[in-house]
């Protein structure tokens, strides 16, 4: 068992699967001879050449569009989009084309895409280079939507896209890059898209995150176990489809639920979370469901207090959890 | 010319999608068909189909390429179950409008209704198969309207760069929709463009199916050589409305109409045939009954097969 960062534990495992499975190959902008913006794709040039890591133009529209063709004719392309703040000029070959592509043929093709990309703020990026898109992304099935937050589950998780024979969108908190270290088993080893994770064990509150925000959270949980508030902590894993029996099964055992999300409130995933719950475990519940989340904004000041301002935190996190298990 | 061409098999596909067209004209309006894309006047790009390799290369057509099709051997049977939305249809099993195919055993990727979408798809089977070292061309096709979307710009300065080999193939009809040409580009002529992305451009009369023939043969052979892309631009008319749901006396003169209906592509081989004493009036009429009974046959047989049931809606969304 190594201690990798969330960076490497991805750069590796795309490494490792494009060793075992010569169909697999990645493109984007800068993913070549610089591995990167982030390095995510370091070494992959030199290791595979270029025609498996592929430098593109400036254009997302068509590494997406691409890569779709490349699937669909059996290749297990892995395009990386620079930023996810600039995923939108391929939101139609996404949500129209890779995610409609074995419905619409009636499974006469397939798309096996993963769509990699750094999301989130936190790491002074402003406005346009903060952004979370998951809600948008979130509302169109047919396509995974995958967000990680710990190197072991960025593995397995990664490891299952690229296998998965539907298209994957995998976001990346971009702060988890070179802030979280962890084990990350050695071998191979899958984690099954669609499950979620208890990340710790608690019998008071139920606290449902991701991301960055899971590691907040988990923070937070902390402080409210030094009070003696036991914060059971959800990791959603894969945002869709969500794995309700996990959520309902936490919920049902503690009664009150607070949802943690980065991303701006209204129509966020905290809030088809709130609605699974209320329909399903409505009766279960002791308090009204909390969200902690980005508030409504269009996006994150560049400054620092605005930036602060923006995003949940740990105290955040902790001031809600508390008022919830008071009431 | 290409002496491999079979011409009496040209003429054949191009006046069974002529033949089909009425019908399935009619039968929308009839109230048997919700939607109907008319291809009359576009037959003559049948001649593409018969310069690719139907044993490896891919087609992923502009929707008003049933004349390609039919040439690249989709049946009557296999049209009529996609015009009535029944469950063996092979594109999409009844969920898609018509005109929207996909041949999975044949190499023609599933396509969407958004224009020009599937451009960068076809980019993305070349550029795989240069990837595995495969000897394969692919056929895009698009309308002169959809070419003002960007797809057809990314799409053409990546197949350049990587020299894949891709054929962009822009039918100009003139208008998109009720848009007309100069109000769509400053241009002339859309394969101008390709010289801006570094391949050829060429223009050719759509009207004449052995000239969009010979004019791709010269480009596939290129693209297979390794050469790259080349654009193609073919200059059509189109004879009817743009579709079912629309009325074309509303941006269009009869007068423009029937002057273009002078040069119709069906017509025009026809009697290119006949003067080079290799057609006469009695085989084209044995002919047109055997495709009228071919079309009645593939009629029939849709209408007797099974509907798609609400169940039916739920499936294959994902592959587990
Ligand atoms: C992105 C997009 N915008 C609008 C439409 C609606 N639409 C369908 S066909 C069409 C005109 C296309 O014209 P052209 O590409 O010249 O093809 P033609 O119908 O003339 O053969 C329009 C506007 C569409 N299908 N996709
Ligand atoms: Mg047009």
């Amino acid at each position: 068992m190594a201690i990798k960062t969330f960076l490497e534990s991805i750069r590796d495992t795309m490494h490792d699967e494009m060793a075992r499975d010569e169909r697999v190959f990645v493109l984007g902008e800068d993913v070549g001879v610089t591995g990167g913006v982030f390095r995510a794709t370091e070494g992959l040039y030199e290791k595979f050449g270029a025609d498996r890591a592929i430098d593109t133009p400036l254009a997302e529209l068509s590494i997406i569009g691409i890569a779709i063709g490349a699937a669909a004719v059996g290749m297990r392309p892995i395009a990386e989009i620079q930023f996810a703040d600039f995923i939108h000029p391929a939101f139609d070959q996404i949500v129209n084309e890779a995610a409609k592509m074995r419905y619409r043929s009636n499974a006469g093709w397939e798309c096996p895409l993963v769509i990699r990309t750094p999301y989130g703020g936190g790491v002074h990026g402003g406005l346009y280079h903060s952004q979370s898109i998951e809600a948008f992304f979130c509302h169109s099935p047919g396509l995974y939507v995958v967000a990680p937050s710990t190197p072991r589950d960025a593995k397995g998780l990664l490891l299952s896209a690229i296998r998965n024979p539907d298209p994957v969108l995998f976001l990346e908190h971009k702060k988890l890059y070179r802030s979280i270290k962890g084990e990350v088993p050695d071998g191979e080893y899958t984690i099954p898209l669609g499950r979620a994770d208890v990340k710790r064990a608690g019998s008071d509150i139920t606290a449902i995150a991701y991301g960055a925000m899971l590691h907040e959270t988990l923070n937070a949980a902390e402080q409210l176990a030094r009070e003696g508030i036991e914060v059971e902590v959800v990791d959603l894993r894969t945002l869709f489809p969500l794995d309700r029996e996990t959520i309902l099964t936490s919920v049902r055992k503690t009664s009150k639920v607070c949802i943690i999300h980065e991303d701006t409130k209204t129509m966020g995933l905290g809030a088809e979370v709130a609605a699974i719950i209320s329909e399903e475990a409505f009766g279960d519940l002791d308090a009204p469901i909390r969200r902690v989340t980005g508030p409504d904004l269009p996006g994150i000041p560049f400054n620092e207090t605005g930036e602060h301002a923006f995003l949940p935190n740990a105290e955040k996190i902790a001031t809600a959890l508390r008022e919830l298990a008071r009431y | 010319m290409n002496t491999s061409l079979d011409l009496h098999a040209l003429y054949r596909a191009m006046l069974l999608t002529r033949l089909l067209d009425e019908r399935l004209w009619q039968l929308n309006r009839q109230g048997k068909a919700h939607f109907a894309v008319p291809v009359a006047g576009h037959e003559g790009v049948a001649g593409y189909a018969f310069a690719l390799d139907h044993a490896r290369d891919y087609m992923l057509p502009h929707y008003r390429d049933l004349a390609a099709l039919v040439a690249w051997g989709l049946t009557p049977r296999e049209i009529f179950l996609s015009l009535f939305a029944k469950l063996n249809d092979l594109s999409s099993a009844g969920r898609q409008m018509f005109a929207h195919w996909s041949l999975p055993d044949r190499r023609v990727l599933s396509l969407s209704s958004p224009q020009p979408n599937h451009v960068t798809h076809a980019v993305g089977i070349a550029l795989a198969g240069k990837i595995r070292r495969e000897n394969i061309v692919v056929w895009t096709g698009f309308g002169e309207g959809s070419s003002s979307k960007g797809d057809i710009h990314e799409s053409m300065n990546f197949a350049a760069i990587h020299k894949l080999p891709v054929i962009f193939c822009c039918e100009n009809n003139r208008y998109a929709i009720s848009v007309p040409q100069e109000k769509q580009m400053a241009v002339q002529n859309v394969a101008d463009r390709a010289a801006g992305y570094g391949m050829p451009g060429v223009v050719v009369n759509g009207a004449h199916a052995l000239e969009v023939y010979e004019c791709a043969r010269e480009a596939i052979e290129r693209a297979r050589r390794g050469d790259g892309p080349t654009f193609i631009e073919i200059k059509v008319y189109r004879f009817m409305p743009h579709t079912s749901n629309d009325d074309d006396r509303r941006y269009r003169s009869r007068e423009e109409v029937d002057a273009a209906r002078l040069n119709d592509p069906v017509v025009l081989l026809r009697e290119k045939l006949i003067a080079e004493k290799l057609w006469d009036a009695a085989r084209d009429t044995a002919l047109q009954k055997d495709l009228h009974a071919e079309i009645d046959e593939g009629q029939a047989f849709a209408e007797a097969s099974p509907s798609p049931t609400a169940a039916d809606a739920f499936t294959n969304v994902y592959a587990t």
